[in-house]
């Protein structure tokens, strides 16, 4: 027990909010004690300490070492496979392959059905066999020692020719996935009443999402239940589909994943690994821990597909945008996965445009599938719209923020029955951070007519919407009130980093009145805690924040219950004070929490929250507006980017700290894009993946950011959103970004870079190219 | 050794499974090896250079976090994986496996390695420090309290190896500037992006560290 009671609230003698009648909402929060604030995270201490146990920390005894031996070519008929020499190496334990019963088990990607160890491999990286030995060397040894006959078959691995009538056929259907098409308004009468008509191909390459923890799983039966300790950003989702691919009840499966060192969407899906690493398991009797090597994560742990793209824009000459018309052809891999999805968002939602048409072609090829990464699809369309914004800007001589503020819509215009937003933060944005920016000054004394010499510098500037944001139902969560005042939340969300639990926590904080570390939270454990969905979509806040609260005021209704029999007094007299209950019509009547004596025999009150339902015929988005400035060196063709400011909307600001924090990682990933990252596929020759690590497929470092990056929060609760006010941020922070470097570079130099990544060698051929042009 | 810290290595806070078991299977279980030719190693710390066969267990003592460790070891195995798989002391990191991320970084007579590209014998009579070292009991120290106080990390797996690379800047050069910061954790991913307050927690680290 505490030993002060009153020691754990932050709150001695301030009012925490309103508790409302069951069955009410919760009023909006007016005025926080520790919602907003800057909160250093309540599991700090374990990841700085280094006891933080991730899911590849676990040890357990007698625990095995699993290797998966996969295709090396990225399309091949497996013919035969040799395990005998695998089976009687040193420290071996199990071997599973095509030849042993677990080559039944099934394994699809969306409609399309395959094999955890397919016949035919349709992408470098598919499994192909798989070991347990007692140490992760003699793993591998035993796993190079079988013996795979391939039939290599032809393989397409380039997008921009999987429709050639001679491409290789991936699936019987032929190489297209699916055409997509939106349109509204009149695109051609929109053109006609155009000013100025610009026409554009764009391209973004492929990108790795290449968490640093690498992607597995412990796995440990105890009779006829599994428990698997997966780096994931999902623990009920690995559970259905774990449960579902080896004929097990639900209840049977538990999946934790306490910790988990990065995911950007490629940790949202379960893996064939999963299901390896629970064979291997169970043949041998023994715990194993099967994480994929670095390489095979660049494989198949999915990617941000690329995207060709083509957008034609008209404008007036007074700004305002009459006509998009935008086509692209994008891959998500050897399997149906989304190779196009979300592309054209940004030019259906984000400006004001009464004629739209897009349309989107997904199409197969041989290498990885994709999976969601980081605002799928956004930032490539954002990379084509928004240099296309600011190249009109230029062609009607209007400042590219001001083309953006005479095109701001009320309404989202994307969606069916253009709902209205919630809130829309767009123009906010844009004035408040090139207001803080210093745009306008930045703008005239900087760019390619500024500057002779061969350091150019410039500034650019670019807008987003994320499509979703808003979060919703189902969240179940669980508040408990010890006696001594202390509290416990129970939820089933991961924390992939972002803050979650310590923004929880303080929501418990803020609603209870207690310090938030007075809090305890146990989470992502399919076997303790409540059913979530998985943390991705920037949607985890908006979701499980209301869930959270709800249980807070469930807590504080029973106990509020419990004082009024106490009391005598009737409940609606009686307010939770945080410390106390004290009645309203007689101030010398209250009573601590912990000398309630409802709460002191049982020990505990629980709360059970719940997530209500967004509003209907709304839309909850939340914008984002990002300013740079870059330097360009003409010799060399080196560019570094100085500065970065993000102006963001995404409702109240729950924790300032990791706010930032989300900031600063989504600008430091589209530099990513913008500048550094794309996957190389040998299209000509074997198809195989040629930069599978990270010395040749360059992630930012810490010598290519800048140290100056403001984030400039556009605070704008919603109440119309949720209970919390908040929306998402962790992917509408990263959807602007490349496209922003663009643009100081094209201010800088006057080289409009339509394919990314805007590295040395692209730069200095274009320079080049200006130079002979003049 | 310049510092002697200490944290017993397998009684980790809130952590209940035994790694006891682990040990004794991990033990015997290793007898052979498919890796054919010579390894030569050179302990650091030592003169004399030792030639090894491939095939047999090894005696070594690892001297970590001021605690010394005998242990029976392959020649190939790495440093990083006695630390995390046999000593328990998962604070350090797996990235890649290959001296490309910097999620490993240990200390080895004060100097950031990548425990991934340090084979355990060669660690061998030199001083190893992990990030559980930096801990004073259970108090963390200036450099992990500084990536708490800027909130230098977002997903933490990176972290251990930040904090490895601005530990051993310090001990070297106890008052960097912004650009000997920034080239002390290049060799250092962070895929979450949390470099600018990381940048601010070294530099806040060395303020607070020289107080």
């Amino acid at each position: 027990m505490a030993k002060d009671s009153t020691s754990i609230y932050y709150t001695e003698g301030l009012p925490v909010p309103e508790t409302p009648a069951a069955g009410k909402a919760p009023k909006p929060w007016e005025q926080t004690d520790v919602i907003g604030k800057p909160w250093p995270r309540v599991d700090a201490y374990e990841r700085v300490s280094g006891t933080a146990v991730y899911p590849s920390d676990i040890l357990l005894p007698g625990m095995l070492y699993g290797a998966i031996l996969t295709c090396p070519h990225p399309h091949a008929r497996v013919r035969r496979v040799d395990t005998a020499t695998a089976e009687t190496m040193p420290g071996v334990r199990a071997v599973v392959g095509p030849e042993t019963r677990e080559a039944d088990l099934p394994w699809s990607y969306r409609n399309v059905k395959s094999k955890i160890f397919p016949p035919v491999c349709r992408f470098e990286g598919e499994p192909v066999a798989a070991v347990a030995a007692e140490t992760p060397f003699q793993a591998w040894d035993a796993a190079r020692a079988i013996q795979v006959e391939y039939e290599i078959l032809p393989h397409v691995s380039d997008e921009r020719r999987a429709l050639d009538a001679n491409a290789p056929k991936i699936h019987d259907g032929g190489n297209k996935v699916k055409t997509e098409t939106y349109s509204r308004g009149d695109v051609s009468k929109g053109f006609a009443d155009a000013d100025v008509v610009l026409e554009q191909h764009y391209r973004t390459e492929a990108e790795l999402h290449t968490p640093l923890e690498l992607h597995g799983c412990v796995a440990n039966w105890d009779g006829d239940e599994l428990t698997l300790w997966e780096s994931t950003q999902g623990v009920y989702a690995v559970q259905s589909r774990v449960a579902e691919t080896l004929g097990l009840p639900l209840a049977k499966v538990r999946v934790v994943g306490h910790y988990v060192g990065g995911g950007f969407g490629s940790k949202l899906r379960t893996s064939r690994y999963s299901i390896i690493a629970a064979v291997l398991a169970r043949r041998s009797a023994r715990p194993v821990k099967l994480f994929l090597p670095r390489e095979e994560t660049y494989l198949s742990m999915g990617n941000r597909p690329p995207s060709n793209m083509t957008l034609k824009a008209g404008v007036k000459k007074d700004g305002t945008l009459t006509a998009l018309a935008f086509t692209c052809l994008g891959t998500g891999g050897a399997f149906p996965a989304g190779g196009t999805s979300l592309v054209d968002w940004q030019i259906r939602d984000l400006y004001r445009c009464p004629n739209i048409s897009t349309e989107c072609t997904d199409v197969y090829i041989n290498a990885g599938p994709a999976r969601p990464f980081r605002a799928p699809g956004h930032p490539q369309g954002s990379w084509a719209l928004e240099q296309m914004m600011d190249a009109l800007a230029e062609a009607i001589g209007m400042d590219p923020v001001a083309l953006r503020l005479k095109n701001i819509p009320t309404v989202s215009q994307g969606r069916q029955g253009s709902p209205p937003y919630t809130t829309t933060g767009l123009e906010p944005c844009l004035t408040e951070g090139a207001r803080q920016f210093g745009w306008a000054e930045a703008r005239r004394s900087l760019g390619a007519a500024q500057h002779k010499g061969p350091i150019r510098r410039g500034v650019g500037m670019a807008a987003s919407v994320w499509i979703v944001g808003g979060g919703g139902p189902p969240s179940t969560v669980i508040v408990k009130l010890f006696a001594d005042g202390s509290a416990n939340l129970n939820m089933g969300a991961s924390d992939i980093g972002t803050g979650t639990k310590t923004i929880m926590a303080m929501v418990v904080a803020e609603e209870l009145g207690l310090k938030p570390e007075m809090i305890r939270i146990e989470h992502a454990d399919t076997g303790t805690t409540q059913y979530a969905t998985p943390s991705g979509g920037s949607k985890t806040v908006p979701t499980e924040a209301p869930a959270v609260r709800d249980a807070a005021v469930q807590v504080k209704r029973q106990v509020l219950e419990m004082a009024a029999d106490e009391m005598g007094l009737p409940v609606d007299d009686l307010a939770y004070e945080g410390a106390a209950v004290a009645s309203r019509s007689r101030p010398d009547r209250r009573v601590p929490i912990t000398g309630i004596e409802g709460l002191r025999k049982r020990g505990v009150v629980v709360g059970v929250g719940h997530r209500d339902p967004n509003p209907e015929g709304k839309s909850i988005n939340p914008f984002c507006v990002q300013f740079c400035e870059v330097e360009v060196n003409t010799q060399t063709g080196e560019m570094r980017i100085l500065r970065f400011l993000s102006a963001n909307e995404s409702g109240r600001v729950m924790n300032r700290m990791s706010f930032d924090s989300q900031v600063i990682g989504g600008i430091t990933m589209g530099i990513g894009l913008a500048a550094t990252e794309m996957r190389i596929l040998d299209t000509e020759q074997t198809g195989k993946l040629v930069n599978r690590n990270w010395h040749d497929y360059k992630l930012p470092t810490a010598l290519d950011v800048p140290a100056d990056i403001t984030s400039a929060p556009v605070e704008m609760p919603d109440a119309e959103a949720n209970t919390t006010g908040a929306k998402g941020l962790g992917e509408p922070v990263t959807i602007p970004t490349a496209a922003a470097v663009a643009n100081a570079v094209y201010h800088a130099t006057g080289i409009r870079v339509t394919e990314s990544p805007i590295h040395p060698l692209r730069l200095c051929s274009l320079l080049e190219q200006q130079t002979k042009e003049g | 050794m310049k510092k002697k810290q200490s944290i017993a290595s397998d009684h980790r806070r809130g952590w209940s499974i035994s790694r006891r078991g682990f040990l004794a299977s991990a033990g015997t279980g290793a007898v052979a090896m498919a890796v054919s030719g010579r390894i030569f190693a050179s302990p650091m710390g030592n003169k004399e250079t030792a030639e090894m066969a491939p095939d047999v267990l090894s005696k070594i003592t690892l001297h970590v976090n001021g605690h010394p460790h005998d242990l029976l070891v392959e020649p190939r195995w790495t440093l990083l994986h006695v630390l995390r798989e046999t000593l328990g002391l998962t604070g350090t990191k797996e990235g890649c496996g290959r001296g490309e991320c910097g999620a490993c970084t240990v200390l080895i007579n004060d100097i950031p390695r990548y425990a991934c590209l340090t084979l355990a014998v060669e660690a061998e009579g030199a001083a190893v420090t992990t990030v559980e070292g930096l801990l004073d009991g259970e108090t963390l120290g200036p450099v992990q309290s500084a990536f708490v106080e800027e909130d230098a990390f977002q997903c933490g797996y990176c972290t251990p190896g930040q904090i490895m690379s601005v530990e051993g800047l310090l001990r070297k050069n106890p008052d960097p500037s912004m650009d000997e910061i920034r080239m002390a954790v290049s060799g250092n991913l962070c895929r979450c992006g949390a470099y600018s307050h990381i940048f601010k927690a070294a530099a806040s680290a060395a303020k607070n560290r020289r107080k």
